[in-house]
């Protein structure tokens, strides 16, 4: 059988962690391709229905990235993430899922190498855990 | 207003209430409409109604298709049993109806989604308290006893709305619906002046549209349970620190638990422009939870306050698990 390979749904803010991840790409840095990036003005924009939604769908995790504290574009987006998704983590574990299959994290537009790393060790944790349960029972 | 002259009309209209997994408040519901229900049997022949009239499900099985104008489906379908009445009842009516939160959202009876038969079944026949079962014995779909064979119906491991086991025509929506939302219901269908098939009839408003509390800009710092606030404030609850479902939650009820000083449930289930009951409700607290000093705060200091919200998918999903995004608990193995 062939090794597991998880997909990963990546909503990344479009002023920090998009240049970010782009940064990682131009500077030819190597990271799991298993993440697919979904572009968003604010990691304030990114709705927990959007993550249950990607969960459901089958999407073995979930990372949200938006800037460091301070420097959200729109003041206190990445605030309202972070609490966001905290809530939501506590919620999934109560539905049996696995909490390390949601991540939030800061990275700025200078951290290519953070998204790099941030990426494959995400990718690494996700195959300890295996598929997303859910792709069986719904 | 005159009545039109559609075939519904000709004779007297007929109509049914059948209860599936529900609690019986729906049937309540339905007598609270008070005299109104003169109303109601003067236009209309109630031919099937197991909680108030003598009737069997072989005289269902009996009626031609579509003999049934209107059939008013309460509870939520966990048995097998609850699922054959619902394909019964679809097929002998030419209106079926979701009413309460039970049979449109899956309800109360619809948190078991946490669990699954085995589960429910231990607690409820072996590991309670106050039962005695040393032998363990519980419900089996079969069994033999010195006469023959006993049957019982299935008992589903995932409880399911009624629209995700049949087609339905309407929805009713709260627990339970108002004598007002059944009565708006009912003359609606008399006077033909039905909106659209697969629509809820009620308001597209939120129950904080439609409550009474003064509200101002929302912001929390700690949550309070109902029981741990000596005095309720002439103001908005959630500003009060308590949890209260009416940002998440249609409205039609006019706000009645409000009008208690208890916050809403969430029986009325998600806004009309919302996908997910719990998603909106998380989105909307961590908003204004901890929003005083965030720069300062550490994700420790966010980890305690979100931990003060206990058990968040019982209070976000009261009402709808089975129909939200994540209709189930994932069971280990
Ligand atoms: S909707 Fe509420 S009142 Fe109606 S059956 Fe369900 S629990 Fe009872
Ligand atoms: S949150 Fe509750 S108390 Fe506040 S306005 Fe809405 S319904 Fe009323
Ligand atoms: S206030 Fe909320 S819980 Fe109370 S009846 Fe209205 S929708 Fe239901
Ligand atoms: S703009 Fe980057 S998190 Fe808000």
């Amino acid at each position: 059988m062939s090794e597991f390979e998880p997909n990963i749904i990546g909503f990344l803010c479009n002023w920090c962690s998009y240049a970010g991840a782009d940064l990682a790409g131009t500077s030819r840095m190597k990271y799991p391709a298993n993440i697919k990036t979904i572009r968003v003005m604010c990691s304030g924009r990114v709705d927990p229905v959007y993550i249950l939604e990607a969960l459901k769908k089958g999407a073995d995790g979930v990372l949200v990235a938006g800037c460091h504290p301070g420097d959200c574009h729109y003041q206190s987006g990445n605030y309202k993430a972070n609490r966001r998704m905290k809530l939501l983590k506590t919620m999934l574990v109560e539905l049996g899922l696995e909490p390390e299959r949601v991540r939030f994290e800061y990275v700025s537009a200078s951290e290519g190498k953070k998204y790099a790393d941030l990426i494959l060790e995400m990718t690494e944790e996700i195959k300890r855990l295996g598929p997303n349960p859910l792709k069986k029972i719904i | 207003m005159p009545k039109k002259d559609s075939s519904i009309q000709k004779e007297k209209m007929r109509i049914s209430f059948y209860w599936a997994a529900s609690c019986g408040g729906c049937e309540i519901a339905v007598l609270d409409i008070d005299e109104k229900i003169l109303d109601v049997v003067a236009i209309a022949d109630i031919l099937f109604w197991p909680v108030a009239i003598d009737t069997k499900y072989k005289d269902v099985e009996e009626m031609s298709d579509k003999y049934i104008d209107v059939c008013f489906f309460n509870g939520a379908i966990r048995t097998e049993e609850q699922e054959e009445m619902a394909f019964l009842l679809r097929k002998k009516s030419k209106i079926l109806v979701a009413f309460g939160a039970c049979a449109v959202h899956g309800g109360i009876p619809g948190l078991a989604n946490v669990a699954n038969k085995k589960e429910v079944f231990d607690v409820a026949y072996i590991d309670n308290p106050s039962t005695d079962n040393k032998d363990k014995i519980v419900p089996k779909t079969k069994s033999k006893v010195k006469e023959g064979e006993l049957t019982l119906p299935e008992f589903f491991d995932t409880v399911k709305s009624l629209d995700q086991t049949v087609e339905v025509d309407y929805y009713l929506h709260g627990c339970p619906p108002t004598a007002d939302q059944i009565m708006t219901a009912f003359n609606a269908i008399v006077e033909d002046r039905l909106p659209p098939k697969g629509s809820v009839i009620g308001p597209l408003k939120s129950v904080c549209d439609e409550c009474r509390f003064e509200k101002t800009t929302k912001k929390i710092q700690k949550i309070r349970r109902v029981y741990e606030v000596d005095k309720i404030e002439e103001k908005c609850l959630l500003e009060q620190g308590i949890i209260c479902m009416g940002p998440a939650t249609r409205g039609g009820c006019n706000a009645r638990c409000l009008d208690a000083n208890m916050p809403c449930t969430g029986c009325g289930g998600p806004t009309p422009n919302s996908l997910d009951q719990g998603g909106k409700m998380i989105s909307s607290l961590a908003s204004i939870l901890g929003v005083e000093g965030e720069e300062a705060m550490s994700d420790e200091e966010v980890d305690t306050l979100i931990r003060e919200i206990v058990d968040p998918l019982g209070t976000f999903y009261k009402y709808t698990l089975p129909t939200s995004i994540i209709n189930r608990k994932v069971m280990k193995e």
